[in-house]
């Protein structure tokens, strides 16, 4: 060992990251805040080459993201970008492979691929740039639009519901599940570092900011006069506090969450109920993924849930081994001759 | 004492086992065609079954039917009509009757002769008793019973022993053709191995329905087929499903590259799913997607990462897969699209074979969306036009359209056995030098670098909006889409050059000339032979790559007088033919969702050359 030469391997920077390609989002597109923290991050990521990270997405907004990271990229259709970045990962399971996408992209026309990726745990990591509208075809309301939205094509208000991203992943049993938002950049960071370190399919929701046509939809979460009342961050092992001077907890009551103040005499920080990101159960994090849409709760950002379960790309390779262990490497001249055959003579 | 048995030797036998889909009939006629395969006849097999898996029984829509022409000469088709039905029950009889040959032979089991399955078949009296069937030469064989009888010593439910009636008359028939027991009693002992009893009951049925028609008076004359003089070699019997994931598995391994079928069960493609899911040893990744479009979008993502890839599907599953189909002819990835046509449109006839989506393949596509079509002749060329698809995807970085089709899917044949030496060499070479690369730079081909994730300082972005010529960078200007248009159109005419000409079987030029593409190949030569032995003059052609066309088809065209193109659709080889090269031509369409007859065929030609026509 005392002759190898160890290879210094230069750190990385955001810059490396950035492809040659003009960035073209609206001026104050949350896009922008989620492209910086990915290039900010990536250099971080141990144990992964930049050669070996392939971004995929589908069509909208968030979909050109690929074009403007120096890594492998491909752009795909809409919808599919879950499917074709599946073929990548099966296809070479050393690759980290990215999935940037929309909640039209992903969870409308993409419905289908985004519950079965997550059913199969392939290990794919999905960022939804959640802006609750269709930004690309100019502002339709979208399968996270909040029900009665006016948008041009529902120009007396939505009459459908939306779609909760967080419980949907749940039902679909993704094994990491998170939400953050695009203007907390150090929080973004951390959910996109954990999102990589996560074997198998992590999904994060990011709620971002159309500033086009649905802009802030999100600030309630975001700004410093609503966001300590609104926003609950979540953290492993800790209470869940909020407001201003973290006053606010969550209890369990019977099924249901409800807020209460830790400072009132009947309640103390022990009827806090704490986060435990590695439940088993989904039923805990379903809980919270219905907080959203509660106004009388808060939102959580934060690790909603991370389990550990083999993924399909693993099994794919462990079954193939084991096949070649029991009937040995396929020989295709044996093998053709292998069937009932006879001989002509 | 036994009379003799007289012993009649015959050129050719077409067989049809027809009986109720859960009496077995696909497997009797398989195990039929496997011992025929073997005593060395040439043959040809149409399973014929119906869309529902176990339709109410007794039915005449739950006939599923097994096909099998076998003889000592070479032949190409399953024959038109039948020379001797197998019916277990009526509504089978009353379903291919009008099929059988005038005077032909029936073996049917009275057991199923009731009045509730007469009633079901909608017989108004017995057929079997009112003088209707009178032409023919019938058998009748209480086939249910006499099984019932030799496995009265097992420890069989009724419900089982009823199960294995179908040995009963695969026996019988054995007998009658004087086919040896050893390959089914063989495929008996492997496919039981679990359960001992299945194999004493199968095994006794067998022998039983043998014995019975060495024993009977019944039958007088039993029959041989000479083995056929057959080009020396190994040979197996292969069915075109098989034969197609075995076309691909060769590529993988002459291509030395892993293969990655990304699918969605659709009849009737899925067993080249079911088959590629057998061969993990050789490392072949099958992923049995949500829908077709992550069928046919993951293999454009293994592509992406290096993989062979590949889709199959059926005609509705190759609409869906069409919007995928666009992203890899403007990502330039190598792929390949199985089309096992069937009957369309929609879900049309699920389980019979068509020719149907040959527009669809070549022209389908939004935008200008040129992509090569193949199409395999037989059951056995499966095979090669799979290494042949494998080969134009790598080498001119496009997806290919393969097309097949029910017919030749489930149908099988002899195939001797080539060596994995003498398939051609498929030698793909990924991009991996930083010098020069650039993602849409072209080769002398004009195929693109492959260049795979993975590969250092070659990170680069595709997809699906219009490239820039050469650096691959999105581009929306003008003149660059027009002449990426043409680059990509211009790429797949280049394959012409790459490509065999197109043959003519017979004299070069004359009067006639038949030309057919895909699974018709053996109706049409068999119809082609024929008409030749009773002295017509006719040539035949036959196109297996429909984009581009050989080069020399146009002038192919040119020295005869009458082109006929036969084609189980309305005539869209025709309008292509018509519209490419100027040159009128003469359509045979018929769509029943089954082969040509021969007979069709001949008449055609016949009527054309200006001989008799005896009319269908
Ligand atoms: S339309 Fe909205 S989401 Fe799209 S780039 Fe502009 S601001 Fe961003």
């Amino acid at each position: 060992m005392a002759d190898k030469v160890e290879a210094k391997e230069v750190k990385l920077t955001a810059k490396d990251f950035a492809s040659d390609q003009d960035v073209r989002w609206c001026p104050g597109c949350g896009d922008y805040s989620v492209l910086a923290q990915v290039q900010r991050s990536f250099p971080d990521l141990v144990g992964i080459k930049k050669e070996d990270i392939v971004w995929v997405s589908g069509i909208g907004c968030s979909s050109r993201f690929p074009y403007y990271m120096n890594t492998y990229g491909f752009h795909g259709i809409h919808g599919r970008a879950a499917a074709i970045a599946t073929g990548v990962k099966l296809a070479n399971p050393k690759l980290s492979v990215w999935v940037a996408t929309g909640d039209g992209d992903l969870l409308s026309i993409g419905g289908n691929h985004f519950i079965h990726a997550c059913r199969k745990n392939v290990d794919l990591k999905i960022l939804l740039f959640n802006n609750r509208i269709y930004g690309l075809t100019k502002g339709q309301y979208s399968p996270t639009s909040e029900q009665g939205k006016i948008t041009k094509t529902t120009p007396y208000g939505s009459v459908d519901y939306p779609f909760r991203a967080i419980s949907l992943a749940l039902g679909s049993r993704a094994t990491f599940i998170a939400r953050t938002l695009d203007r907390d950049v150090k929080h973004l960071q951390a959910m996109i570092k954990r999102a990589a370190e996560h074997k198998g399919l992590a999904f994060v929701e990011i709620y971002q900011n159309c500033v086009i046509y649905n802009d802030g939809a999100f600030d309630i979460y975001t700004n410093k006069e609503t966001k300590d009342d609104h926003t609950l961050y979540l953290q492993h092992a800790k209470p869940m506090l909020f407001g201003k001077n973290k006053e606010k907890g969550i209890k369990l009551d019977g099924t249901k969450l409800k807020v209460i103040n830790i400072n009132e005499s009947d309640n103390s920080i022990n009827d806090v109920l704490v986060h435990d990101e590695f439940d088993e159960s989904p039923l805990y994090a379903t809980l919270l993924a219905f907080m959203a849409e509660n106004s009388d709760l808060p939102t959580p950002v934060g690790v909603f849930r991370q389990v550990f379960r083999l993924t399909y790309d693993e099994g794919v390779e462990n079954q193939i081994a084991h096949i070649k262990a029991k009937k040995g490497e396929g020989d295709l001249e044996k093998f053709l001759f292998s069937a009932n055959t006879w001989e002509v003579n | 004492m036994l009379k003799e048995k007289e012993v009649k030797n015959l050129a050719e036998v077409t067989v049809r086992f027809a009986g109720d889909s859960g009496d077995g009939m696909q497997l009797t006629g398989s195990q039929f065609s496997d011992t025929t395969a073997a005593v060395g006849n040439d043959l040809s097999t149409l399973p014929d079954y119906p869309a529902e898996i176990r339709a109410p029984s007794g039915t005449i829509y739950g006939v599923s039917g097994f096909q099998l022409h076998f003889s000592s000469t070479d032949i190409h088709t399953p024959g038109d009509r039948p020379d001797v039905l197998v019916a277990m029950n009526p509504a089978a009889l009353k379903k291919n009757l009008d099929e059988l040959k005038p005077g032909g032979i029936i073996i049917v089991n009275t057991d199923a002769f009731d009045s509730k399955n007469l009633k079901l078949a909608k017989y108004e009296s017995n057929p079997l008793e009112d003088g209707s069937i009178k032409g023919y030469e019938v058998y009748q064989v209480p086939v249910a019973s006499l099984t019932s009888k030799a496995l009265e010593d097992t420890s069989l439910s009724q419900k089982e022993i009823s199960r294995c009636k179908n040995f009963f008359a695969l026996g019988l028939m054995y007998w009658l053709f004087n086919r040896p027991l050893e390959p089914t009693l063989h495929w008996i002992q492997v496919k039981f191995r679990d359960t001992p009893e299945f194999i004493d009951a199968n095994t006794k049925a067998l022998n039983a329905g043998y014995n019975f028609g060495e024993m009977t008076e019944v039958f007088t004359t039993r029959f041989t087929v000479a083995p056929a003089k057959l080009p020396k070699g190994i040979y197996r019997s292969i069915s075109g499903n098989e034969a197609t994931a075995l076309g691909f598995l060769a590529a993988s391994v002459k291509s030395g590259l892993p293969l990655f079928l990304g699918s969605y069960p659709i009849t009737p493609a899925s067993e080249i799913l079911q088959y590629l899911s057998y061969y993990k040893n050789f490392g072949v990744k099958t992923f049995q997607a949500e829908d077709e479009i992550a069928g046919v979008t993951a293999a454009i993502g293994a592509a992406f990462a290096g993989n062979l890839a590949i889709t199959n599907t059926s005609g509705p599953g190759l609409a869906l897969k069409t919007e995928g189909i666009g992203l890899a002819v403007m990502t330039e990835l190598p792929l390949v699209i199985i089309n096992v046509q069937r009957g369309g449109p929609s879900t049309g006839l699920p389980t019979k074979t068509e020719q149907a989506d040959l527009l669809q393949s070549i022209y389908g596509r939004h935008g200008e969306s040129p992509v090569p079509v193949l199409a395999a002749a037989t059951p056995s060329d499966c095979f090669y036009m799979a290494i042949e698809a494998s080969r134009i995807a790598l080498k001119y970085m496009t997806p290919v359209i393969l097309l097949t089709d029910g017919y030749l899917a489930n149908g099988s044949e002899p195939w001797k056995i080539p060596h994995v030496n003498e398939l051609p060499d498929i030698s793909v070479k990924y991009w991996t030098q930083k010098e020069g690369f650039a993602p849409y730079n072209r080769d002398e081909n004009l195929s693109r670098p492959w260049a795979i994730p993975g590969t250092p300082g070659l990170e680069h972005r595709i997809g699906g909006l219009e490239k820039a010529n050469i650096t691959g960078n999105v581009s929306y200007d003008p003149d660059n889409h027009h002449n990426m248009v043409k680059l990509r159109d211009q790429k797949v005419k280049g394959i012409v050059k790459d490509i065999p000409d197109l043959e003519v079987d017979g004299d070069q030029e004359g009067d006639l000339l038949v030309l057919g593409w895909g699974g018709t190949y053996g109706a049409i030569t068999e119809s082609v032979i024929k008409v030749r032995e009773e002295g017509y003059r006719v040539s035949q052609a036959h196109l297996k790559y429909l984009n581009p066309f050989p080069k020399n088809t146009g002038e192919v065209l040119t020295r005869f007088n009458n082109i006929l193109i036969p084609e189980i659709n309305l005539g869209q080889l025709s309008k292509i033919i018509r519209s490419e090269f100027l040159t009128p031509v003469i359509q045979l369409n018929i769509v029943r969702g089954l082969p040509f007859r021969t007979s069709d065929i001949q008449n055609k030609i016949k009527e054309i050359l200006g001989g008799k026509n005896n009319g269908r």
